[in-house]
């Protein structure tokens, strides 16, 4: 009777831990092969083979299509330079620069990976469109309200990420540092 | 005490495999990856193009909507793939994914150097059974090993603005992927 008390426990504990950190690791994503720069956030393995197998996981999970090699590298940001949540009813400022790539296209996306309704119809900003300075440099405003200049209407929603899409570039996995990709920098600047 | 502590422990260890061997089967029984979602409203071994993703309704998370998609489900057991994609304007991309989204290749068209895009998509086995001199000749002709017999090509055309889209489509439009009609040669 004790025995099986015991196995049957084993047994449970086994599940929990065992599917809990599978669930964990495919929704939250781990650090494997991991690229950081400031506040954005690239696996530039998972557009090639030896995608590690958290990242498969977690691709076959959310049904996405991950960027290949030869053709760019993806960087998402859910939070500024700070630490801090992007909120969609704060303004945040995504400025500076980008690495060398052909074109970009910068997207805000829900949590869930679903563009964000707004009158504009406008979900992001490609590398052409974009209004620069004279040293071309740019600022995009995320914001609810509309801004002058470059807006992206974030609907009001709390939560967003933002995606930074590199096409035809030589970032990718041999990237290490901010030197070899110069990145935006994301910065809250006001909240009502 | 002691034996809840060992089957504390035994859990754990137990647990550890569990994640293991669950985050590698994973790939293979999620039912809601990307091939599954693209399963029912693309074609066999055809050109399908995707509809442009909106806030409402969206083919997969996470698509970029500044270009033109389209999506060649293939399954080479039929006999190897020939894939032509004409250049847009600004930039266009073929990438290779195999059933379980394993971004296996993926070529742009600043790399493939010319107006037109043209791969042949075969498995290894298929590509060995290439005659010899037809590999000669394969200088003009690129030869992509698929690693799985079934898996998705997704063409992607860029709109540098919303304007342009059209145009990115129309190109697209005009790319096909079929099997190749002629018998598999086999090795002499």
């Amino acid at each position: 009777m004790r025995l099986i008390f015991v196995t049957l426990l084993a047994l449970i504990l086994a599940a929990v831990v065992g599917l809990g950190a599978t669930w964990m690791t495919a929704t939250r994503g781990t650090d494997l092969g991991t690229l950081t720069i400031g506040a954005w956030t690239a696996r530039p393995r998972t557009g090639t083979v030896d995608v590690d197998p958290y990242s498969r996981a977690s691709i076959a999970r959310s049904g996405e299509l991950p960027v290949g090699t030869g053709d760019g590298v993806a960087f998402s940001a859910t939070r500024d330079d700070r630490k801090r949540l992007l909120d969609g009813r704060c303004d945040v400022v995504v400025s500076g620069i980008t690495p060398a790539a052909r074109f970009w296209t910068l997207t805000l996306y829900d949590s869930r990976g679903r563009l964000v309704a707004n009158s504009l119809q406008r979900y992001g900003f490609t590398s052409q469109e974009i209004i620069r300075g004279a040293d071309g440099s740019f600022e995009v405003r995320v914001a609810s309200r509309s801004r002058s200049g470059n807006w992206l209407p974030t609907g009001g929603i709390e939560r967003y990420t933002l995606v930074l899409r590199l096409y035809d570039t030589p970032v990718g996995v041999a990237t290490r540092t901010q030197r070899d990709a110069p990145m935006p920098a994301v910065a809250t600047v006001g909240c009502p | 005490m002691i034996r809840l502590l060992f089957t504390i422990i035994a859990g754990v260890l137990l647990g550890a495999i569990v994640h293991l061997v669950s985050v590698l089967a994973l790939p293979r029984i999620a039912s809601q990856d990307a091939y599954s979602r693209l399963a029912p409203i693309t074609k066999l071994n055809a050109v399908t193009p995707l509809p442009l993703p909106d806030p409402s309704a969206a083919s997969l998370p996470f698509m970029d909507p500044a270009f033109a998609v389209a999506v060649c489900r293939y399954d080479l057991s039929g006999g190897p793939i020939k894939l032509t994609v004409p250049v847009s304007q600004a930039y266009t991309s073929v990438s290779f994914y195999t059933r379980n989204e394993l971004a296996y290749y993926a070529i742009n068209d600043r790399s493939a150097g010319r107006k037109v895009i043209e791969l042949d998509l075969m498995t290894e086995a298929q590509h060995a059974a290439l005659p010899e001199d037809e590999d000669i000749t394969a200088a003009d002709r690129l030869i992509i090993d698929s690693p799985s017999a079934a898996g998705l090509i997704v063409m992607k055309a860029l709109a540098a603005e919303p304007g342009l889209m059209p145009q990115a489509q129309v190109s697209l439009a005009a790319s096909s992927c079929k099997v190749q009609t002629e018998p598999t040669p086999t090795k002499r």
